[in-house]
């Protein structure tokens, strides 16, 4: 049991090194690129902006509904907001969504070329197809970075909308409370994190698809270890670099 | 040429090619035949590096495989075409961009060079008309014809095709068949396909090597298949009994 694992880490690290052997050429590989930042980008944009508006107004509400103390000042709500938002809400929460959403279609698309022979067809040509395949991901995935900016700006929004139209607070509180005890290191805390994350998302899924073995049935299972790899990971991830970065 | 030496293949606990050898000429259309589950793809896939024997050597024109190194392997392949048993063609593509895809990956040559390529090849194998259509959008036959074109679209100098008339109407077979064999001659390629239709063994089998449980049982060329006494070779080539009577008239002349 634990060999195996082992022995699938192992593979995992030996799938890195051959992504960056023998490029595939430039002209061929930017088209690639393109497709993915559509793919992976580009079509996460709108549930990402979706859930980061609602779960920002929630936050938000949530803290104003405990706020019974009248002691405690009305800029906390926003304060609250930003901190839940920037550094748990939209780096993590948001990248264990996007592990079900991204990560599934990573693995499907790459297993199914595996079960139908596409891969192997690649390589008898002489494509070095981990580099055709998972290189692109991989740079589209240096964007997600900007998806998870979005989600922190429109959490934070969302928050704002739902205190001052929920009759919570005052616009001036909210926008004051964001200012609190502002630490630049934690928005770089947060993207630190985003990076790593992102790396997560592309080359777990890739690959639990690239390396799976049998028919249809077995793309459907793969997707679903995949999923639960990369949200393993990217929690424990995130407990690691909290440990490192913020004490 | 191509030269097999005593390769053995297992998959965990069961072995599947059992010490094969021989010898595949250029310029001539080599058969594998046997049946369902006797090995023929996997030898095919090892022949391509797709699977590593655990014992033997395969040598590509006295290149060693297992000796050449990652680059070297990946420049052997760009002289293999391959047809696969169940077309493998590339589903997010058109039929041109599949057809030409290995052009665009391995050449310098320019979109209206490689679409004349592939016009031309597309005609070569009668599928004429779906250059726009994706893979799912086209028949099974019509599939195969795509992946045919695709294998012999870079000029390869070794063509492995895996059944590559199963699942088509007789005339499209032969049509299929015969296009094999042009090219093979022309280009003098090194040609192995695995095949359980008889028809194509007739035609075409200038070397036919027949595989039971792993081990060649026979081989030997169309001519001698008749003539053969061998039993297992018998009850397999001529379980049907239109070719039974195809050999006995064959054997009285
Ligand atoms: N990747 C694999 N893993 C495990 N076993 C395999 C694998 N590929 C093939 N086999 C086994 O090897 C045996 C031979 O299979 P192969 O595909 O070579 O048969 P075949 O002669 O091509 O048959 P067919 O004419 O039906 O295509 C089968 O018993 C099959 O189960
Ligand atoms: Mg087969």
């Amino acid at each position: 049991m634990l060999l195996r694992y082992l022995s699938q880490i192992g593979k995992y690290f030996l799938m890195w090194k051959e992504i960056f052997s023998k490029q595939t050429k430039w002209s061929v590989m930017r088209g690639l690129i393109f497709k993915e930042i559509d793919d992976l980008i580009i079509d996460s944009l709108g549930i990402v902006a979706f859930i980061s508006f609602f779960v920002g107004g929630v936050v938000s509400i949530q803290t104003a509904l405990n706020l019974n103390n009248p002691l405690i000042p009305k800029t906390l709500i926003g304060y609250a907001t930003r901190e839940s938002v920037i550094l748990e809400f939209a780096p993590t929460f948001i990248s264990v969504i996007m592990a079900g959403k991204m990560g599934s279609f990573i693995t499907s698309s790459i297993g199914s070329m595996r079960v139908t022979e596409q891969i192997d067809a690649l390589e008898v040509m002489g494509v070095n197809s981990l580099n055709y395949l998972v290189f692109p991901k991989l740079i589209a995935v240096l964007l997600y970075p900007f998806v998870i900016g979005i989600s922190m700006f429109l959490g934070v929004f969302g928050g704002y909308i739902a205190a001052v139209y929920g009759g919570f607070g005052a616009s001036s509180d909210f926008i004051d409370g964001l200012q609190i005890n502002f630490e630049p290191f934690h928005v770089t805390y947060a993207f630190i994190k985003t990076f790593i994350f992102g790396i997560l998302l592309a080359s777990i899924p890739a690959f639990h698809g690239y390396y799976m073995k049998g028919g249809a049935l077995e793309v459907g299972k793969a997707s679903t270890v995949a999923f639960v790899w990369t949200s393993v990971l990217i929690i424990l991830v995130n407990y690691i670099l909290t440990q490192l970065l913020l004490t | 040429m191509i030269e097999i030496k005593n390769i053995e293949k297992s998959f965990g606990e069961t072995k599947i090619l059992k010490g094969v050898s021989t010898i595949f000429e250029a310029g001539k259309t080599n058969l594998i035949i046997g049946q369902s589950g006797s090995g023929k793809t996997v030898l095919l896939k090892s022949l391509l590096g797709i699977h590593t024997p655990e014992v033997g050597t395969i040598s590509f024109d006295g290149r060693i495989y297992s000796d050449l190194n990652s680059d070297e392997k990946r420049e052997l392949r760009t002289e293999i075409g391959m047809l696969f048993q169940g077309s493998a063609l590339f589903d997010s593509m058109t039929v041109s961009e599949n057809v030409g895809f290995p052009l665009k990956m391995f050449t310098n040559d320019n979109k209206k060079k490689i679409q004349e390529r592939v016009d031309f090849v597309l005609e070569r194998v009668a599928l004429v008309g779906a250059h726009n259509k994706l893979p799912s959008e086209i028949s099974g036959g019509m599939q195969k014809r795509v992946a045919i074109a695709r294998a012999i679209v870079n000029n390869p100098k070794y063509l492995f095709c895996d059944e590559p008339n199963s699942g088509l109407d007789p005339n499209t077979a032969t049509l299929i068949d015969n296009l094999i064999r042009e090219i093979t001659e022309e280009y003098n390629i090194t040609t192995v396909i695995n095949t359980h239709d008889m028809n194509s063994v007739m035609e075409i089998g200038e070397k036919i090597v027949f595989l039971k449980n792993g081990l060649k049982e026979w081989e030997g060329t169309k001519e001698e298949i008749f003539r053969t006494d061998n039993e297992a070779v018998v009850d397999f080539v001529y379980s049907s009994n239109l070719f039974k009577k195809v050999r006995e008239a064959y054997l009285k002349e």
